[in-house]
């Protein structure tokens, strides 16, 4: 199988779209989450979208199959909020590892099954690693601006376990995302680095930041070219964007990082900006026509979507990248030692 | 149109890369970085205060300073040993993180030790510069950490230091900086353009020729580091280039700006310079920028004794520039203006006179030209351009002008008589220093200001008992009444006012201010007892905000309103911290006293015991003994002496206040204005009872109680109290303690008085510092002379008078009424010991404050391992059981001690 580096240099990839809005359509009841297994847990599970690579694995392999058939490279494992830090709020801290391990191997059990159909066009799995519910460098407490919830080492610790079972489940690509504070992926970064170390091993991994609103800054207020500065020091394959905006809201940012970086630039954004009830509401062919701009400016190796996207606008990015040289990376100046 | 719109590859450079919330890209076009280091300890004397009381939010206004004054990156150390550096550095960081307008640069975290750096690291999403790693410790320790750093994602400075020492010629910083360079590249993968080196400024013109080629090797190492170590930066503090100048500043200044403009073209492209202490290269006047460059970069022999020379008349050509009369040549608002800003009387009674006969009603010189021109002193000073002691010259020029200008004035009010009520000013204000309480200089000086912005002020004078407060703000109809005390029963003194405030139905603002008052005792103790606002100031120019806040007849409610939210907030706040803190019984503390092994002591008998006097003393001996930073901060300018006189923000400030202090001085010095009288014994002594000293005198017991600290320690920090430091009774042993009283204060206030009669607040103010000064001195002198000669137990010791300040010598003189006895009650004890009233005439208030303010007093401990400390907060079982021991009620004891009692 050809490796993800060389793939990126043929063409533009396309990422999967948001597992949150296609698992809602099953409309699982908190009975269908508990499955047999956690039937008796003692605390409320509906919503623990994480949990059901357990309790109700068949649907998340049929998600990953959905996006694979409509033309995604890449799928995301369902293990946005896989942390001891995230999984708190359900009592599920000691659940961690297996989450993690068991939603790998479900997505690369669907992968291998459409690589081996179309050996051509590889299919990769990027191991999804939320931001947590935490943030380090932001107060929760207004009043106590020194205050933090969550230090960078309690970070370290519960990220370097996720990393450890994405891994051991077999995914090929870490993709660190939703980074609303990047001290939060900074320890995401630290702990990759450490497992990389210990198991002398190497693996590619995503960055992906997001800018939360027309301020063009990250929550923890950091401007598109600051957020960059401060990921580059780890070898990565990508830095981008996604989630909070739609697609054209994100092209300034995008063009920032596109004209900055050495490494690929990816974008999923949301199916645009949620409307009065709080859905998303753009279509495949506008969001398309959005990703084609991209396209066309040169902006992107890797696009996909993110909340309120569906297979129907992967299916619609894809078709429309397909016809366009992926944006050429720029090389960082040599040094001759 | 976007670059990236054409598929063609780009090369990304190597920059250096550093990011606040914003980026800081450091390209070789980028003009000189430079380094903001006010917030770091060891470099500022004002931050290592403020973050040793933790006043962080004005800690962080310094931070924030530096970044409106134009810092691009901003250095923050906390290495002190007196402080949590780790801790500290931590909090400090967060608190910054949250501050959009501090945040936006990068944060270089410096410190010597890992662990902070570390600490820092993590609570920093930007990318950072860690100051410093080097080979000082091997090359495992540096990689080490080099890699972690990289992790972390910062990029680093490298000191030109390794196993052998600090590189301090041209060869070893080349060998220093390409072996780091290697490894770092080539071993850790550090990218290049991520390496900051310093390759050590050191001092010029030292007049030791191994000091000659110290510029000249930095510039030479500079270009060969950026020649041949691609990508790299170079940086240095340097202001250590001249530090053979310090005191002539023209020299110094030039001095920087010539190294830079050689290092800079060498290729330093960082680093710690203040900006105020540089000259623009093209201005330097030629002679001097020869004498300059010839020392920089070595270029005669002679080069240092020549700028030595040449330097004498750089002093003296400043002194002459100042007497520049042009401006007497201008507009008479710009003269009358100027004349305010810069405190200049000399001609102001012209200008005013001028002004009058320009305008219809005198009144309108007031409200128009003088006005106009006070109003640009406010602004100034709010935006931290003028200083105090600037305002403090301003209002006696002001003074001058309006008594001017009265007799006119009434003249007028004869021909034209005013309605009723009718008032210019902008509010009245009531100012007193509390009953028993005789401390005014911080006082006079918020009158002043307050004056200067046409506030009418009541000033009370000192030992002012609360109905006379109270009956002078109805009869005066003021808008608000200013307390002030600097010593703790005054505390207590303003919680009673504000109680009889809120009882007689008073609703107008109450301010509360002096050296022992704080938010937290206002918002604990003062603010519950009325109903109206309360608001604690601690400097002049925040009283003049905050008074503008409270009359400003839109918005007062609503400022009115949120003081008294914030002050119950911080009570609340305050409250819930108290409660973490864990005492011991007093039992338990004094088991925990601290051991001294009284088998191995070494108990000197004095040479003389009993009392001695000493009328009139020469001042002029006592001046080589003042210690001059605290005068300093009399007048809110902050820094150690005499370091702020060159200081970059109020250095220039300092300096003329200096030089009107010292023409003072000798006015005080000739005219012999100030009696110095002082009193003092050596007496035997033992502890009795663990917190008691015994002392004999004429065959008589005299006893003086100490306190002990209650705070739980941690395991092996002892419970002190001074009665630890003296042989107890049961060691057989016979030890000795001294006493003390000395005051310089006599004549004080007739001189003072007699300026402010005269309009000269600046003097008057300036009379009541030095007295303070001069006082001190006095202790300190003889504290030295009972250590060397009456007790005699340093007979050897020779200490400078920096030292003395430092206080580096063996024992101790607590006063009663600071931390380690904060009780003022020994006062009493020991005026009757020493019949102190009687022999010096020093006499003790009503809350036990010395008369004239000008005295210290306190104890002599003569054992080695006697040290200060603070008493802290204590039990209700500690006050019951010193009421038991002085032979007073709970009630009394309780009332004496509240400011020391911790609240449940």
């Amino acid at each position: 199988m050809k490796n993800i580096q060389d793939v990126l240099k043929e063409r533009i990839l396309v990422l999967d779209g948001a597992m949150g809005t296609m698992l809602q359509r099953y409309k699982f009841t908190e009975e269908d989450f508990r499955g047999e297994r956690f039937k008796d847990w003692e605390h409320p599970l509906q919503g623990n979208n994480d949990l059901l690579s357990l309790t109700q694995p068949e649907a998340i392999a049929e998600v990953h199959r959905l996006y694979f058939a409509a033309g995604a490279d890449i799928v995301e494992t369902n293990t946005f909020s896989g942390t001891t830090i995230a999984m708190a709020d359900y009592h599920m801290e000691d659940l961690v590892y297996e989450l993690n391990y068991e939603s790998a191997k479900i997505a690369k059990a669907v992968a291998d099954e459409f690589t081996a159909k179309e050996p051509n066009k590889p299919r990769f799995v990027a191991g999804s690693i939320g931001p947590t519910n935490k943030t380090a460098s932001m107060s929760p407490d207004v009043n106590d601006p020194g205050f933090r919830g969550v230090s960078f080492d309690e970070l370290r610790v519960a990220y370097k376990q996720q990393v450890e079972a994405l891994l051991d489940g077999g995914v090929d690509i870490l993709l660190v995302e939703t980074i609303f504070d990047t001290l939060n992926a900074k320890a995401a970064l630290f702990a990759i680095e450490e497992v990389k170390e210990e198991r002398n091993i190497d693996v590619p991994i995503m960055v992906s930041g997001t800018i939360t609103d027309a301020s063009g800054r990250t929550l923890s207020g950091q401007t598109a070219e600051a957020f960059l500065i401060s990921i580059s020091h780890i070898p990565i394959l990508s830095v981008g964007f996604n989630c909070a905006l739609g697609a054209s809201q994100l092209v300034p940012h995008l063009e920032v990082l596109s004209s900055k970086t050495e490494h690929a630039v990816s974008a999923h954004p949301n199916a645009g900006l949620p409307n009065a009830f709080g859905e998303y509401d753009e279509t495949p062919e506008e969001m398309a026509a959005q990703i084609k701009e991209y396209a066309e400016k040169g902006l992107v190796n890797i696009v996909g979507g993110c909340c309120g996207t569906t297979p129907e606008h992967i299916k619609a990015m894809a078709d429309v990248v397909k016809d366009y040289s992926p944006r050429i990376l720029n090389t960082l100046e040599a040094h001759n030692q | 149109m976007s670059n990236t719109t054409d598929k063609e590859q780009h090369s990304t450079k190597r920059f250096l890369k550093l990011s606040g919330l914003e980026p800081l890209v450091i390209t070789p076009e980028s003009n000189f970085v430079n380094v903001g280091e006010r917030t770091n300890v060891a470099g500022s004397k004002k931050f290592l205060r403020l973050i040793k009381e933790e006043k962080f939010e004005e800690a962080l206004d310094i931070a924030r300073e530096q970044v409106e004054g134009g810092a691009q990156i901003i250095d923050v150390n906390m290495d002190d040993g007196l402080i949590d550096g780790k801790e500290v550095m931590v909090k400090f960081l967060n608190l910054i993180v949250a501050e959009p307008d501090i945040a936006r640069v990068p944060i270089m975290i410096d410190s010597s030790k890992w662990e902070i750096i570390e600490a820092g690291l993590q609570v920093v999403q930007g990318k950072c510069v860690v100051n410093s790693i080097s080979l000082k410790e091997g090359e495992e320790e540096f990689i080490k950490h080099a890699k972690l750093i990289r992790r972390y994602g910062a990029a680093v400075i490298v000191m030109a230091f390794d196993e052998v020492g600090q590189a301090d010629n041209y060869e070893r910083r080349l060998e220093i900086s390409k072996r780091s360079y290697d490894i770092l590249v080539n071993k850790v993968g550090f990218p290049p353009e991520d390496i900051i080196f310093d390759l050590n400024i050191f001092p010029v013109a030292t007049g030791m020729d191994e000091h000659k080629l110290n510029a000249l090797d930095f510039i030479k190492a500079t270009a060969w580091v950026k020649e041949n170590l691609p990508f790299c930066s170079v940086s240095g503090g340097v202001s250590n280039v001249s530090f053979s100048f310090r005191g002539n500043n023209p020299v110094r200044e030039a001095m920087h700006s010539v190294f830079l403009y050689h290092a800079i073209k060498a290729g330093m492209n960082m680093g710690i310079v203040n900006p105020s202490m540089l000259e623009v290269y093209d201005d330097i006047p030629k002679d001097l920028l020869e004498h300059v460059e010839d020392v920089i970069l070595n270029r005669r022999e002679d080069a240092t004794e020549r700028l030595l020379d040449f330097a004498e008349t750089v002093i003296g050509k400043e002194k002459e520039n100042k007497i520049d009369l042009s401006w007497r040549e201008e507009p008479l608002q710009n003269r009358i203006t100027r004349a305010l800003v810069k405190g200049i009387d000399q001609y102001i009674v012209e200008d005013v006179e001028a002004a009058r006969l320009s305008v219809k009603a005198p009144i309108e010189v007031i409200e128009g030209h003088l006005m106009t021109g006070m109003n640009v002193v406010g602004d100034l000073f709010q935006s931290g351009k003028m200083f105090l002691p600037q305002v403090v010259k301003s209002a006696r020029v002001m003074k001058k002008a309006v008594a001017y200008l009265l007799p006119f004035i009434e003249e007028e009010k004869l021909k034209n008589p005013l309605p009723e009520g009718s008032s210019s000013s902008a509010g009245k204000i009531l100012m007193a220093t509390v009953k028993g309480d005789v401390h005014d200089i911080g006082k006079n000086i918020v009158s002043v200001v307050l004056a200067c912005n046409n506030y009418e002020i009541v000033d009370l004078g000192v030992m002012v008992p609360p109905e006379k407060i109270i009956n002078a703000a109805k009869e005066e109809k003021v808008d608000i009444i200013g307390l002030s005390g600097l010593i703790t029963p005054s505390l207590d003194e303003m919680v009673f006012l504000a109680k009889e405030m809120q009882r007689q139905n008073f609703t107008i603002p109450l301010l509360i201010g002096g050296a022992t008052t704080s938010k937290a005792h206002t918002a604990v103790k003062i603010d519950p007892q009325y109903k109206s606002a309360v608001v604690h100031v601690n400097d002049a120019s925040r009283a003049v905000t905050v008074v503008g806040d409270l009359l400003q007849k839109e918005s007062s409610n609503k400022y009115k309103e949120n003081i008294k939210l914030d002050y119950a907030d911080f009570r609340q706040k305050f409250l819930n911290r108290g409660k973490h803190k864990e005492y011991l019984t007093l039992e338990a503390a004094r088991k925990n006293k601290y051991q001294l092994d009284w088998s191995k002591a070494e108990i000197v008998k004095p040479k003389t015991l009993g009392i001695e006097m000493i009328e009139d003393f020469d001042l002029n001996e006592l001046v080589p003994y003042i210690d001059w930073s605290p005068f300093f901060r009399s007048w809110e300018l902050h820094g150690k002496y005499p370091d702020i006189l060159e200081d970059e923000v109020v250095g220039k400030q300092a300096t003329e206040l200096f030089a009107d202090a010292k023409a003072m001085m000798k006015k005080i010095l000739d005219g012999k204005l100030f009696q110095a009288k002082a009193i003092y014994g050596l007496f035997p002594a033992n502890t009795i009872n663990d917190d008691d000293i015994a002392l004999i005198h004429n065959g008589e017991e005299y006893i003086f109680r100490t306190l002990r600290q209650q705070a739980k320690k941690y395991v092996g920090k002892p419970n002190f109290a001074l009665s630890d430091f003296i042989a107890p009774k049961e060691s057989g042993l016979q030890d000795y303690i001294g006493c003390f009283c000395v005051s310089t204060g006599f004549g004080t206030d007739e001189l003072a008085d007699g300026y402010r009669k005269n309009l000269d607040d600046y003097n008057s103010i300036m009379v009541k510092a030095l007295a303070d000064r001069f006082a001190e001195a006095f202790a300190e002198y003889l504290h030295k002379e009972v250590r060397i000669d009456h007790w005699g137990y340093a007979a050897n010791e020779g200490l400078s008078n920096e030292e003395l300040i430092k206080e580096s010598y063996v024992g101790i003189r607590p006063a009663p009424g600071y931390p380690a006895c904060p009780d003022h009650l020994e006062k009493l004890t020991l005026w009757e010991l020493m019949e102190v009233k009687e022999k010096i005439g020093v006499e003790l208030t009503d809350s036990l404050a010395m008369w004239p303010a000008a005295s210290v007093s306190g104890y002599y401990f003569g054992n080695p391992e006697a040290r200060y400390f603070g008493v802290g907060k204590i039990k209700e079982d500690q006050v019951a059981d010193f009421a038991a021991r002085k032979g007073m009620s709970l009630e009394e004891a309780t009332r004496w001690l509240a400011p020391n009692i911790a609240d449940d």
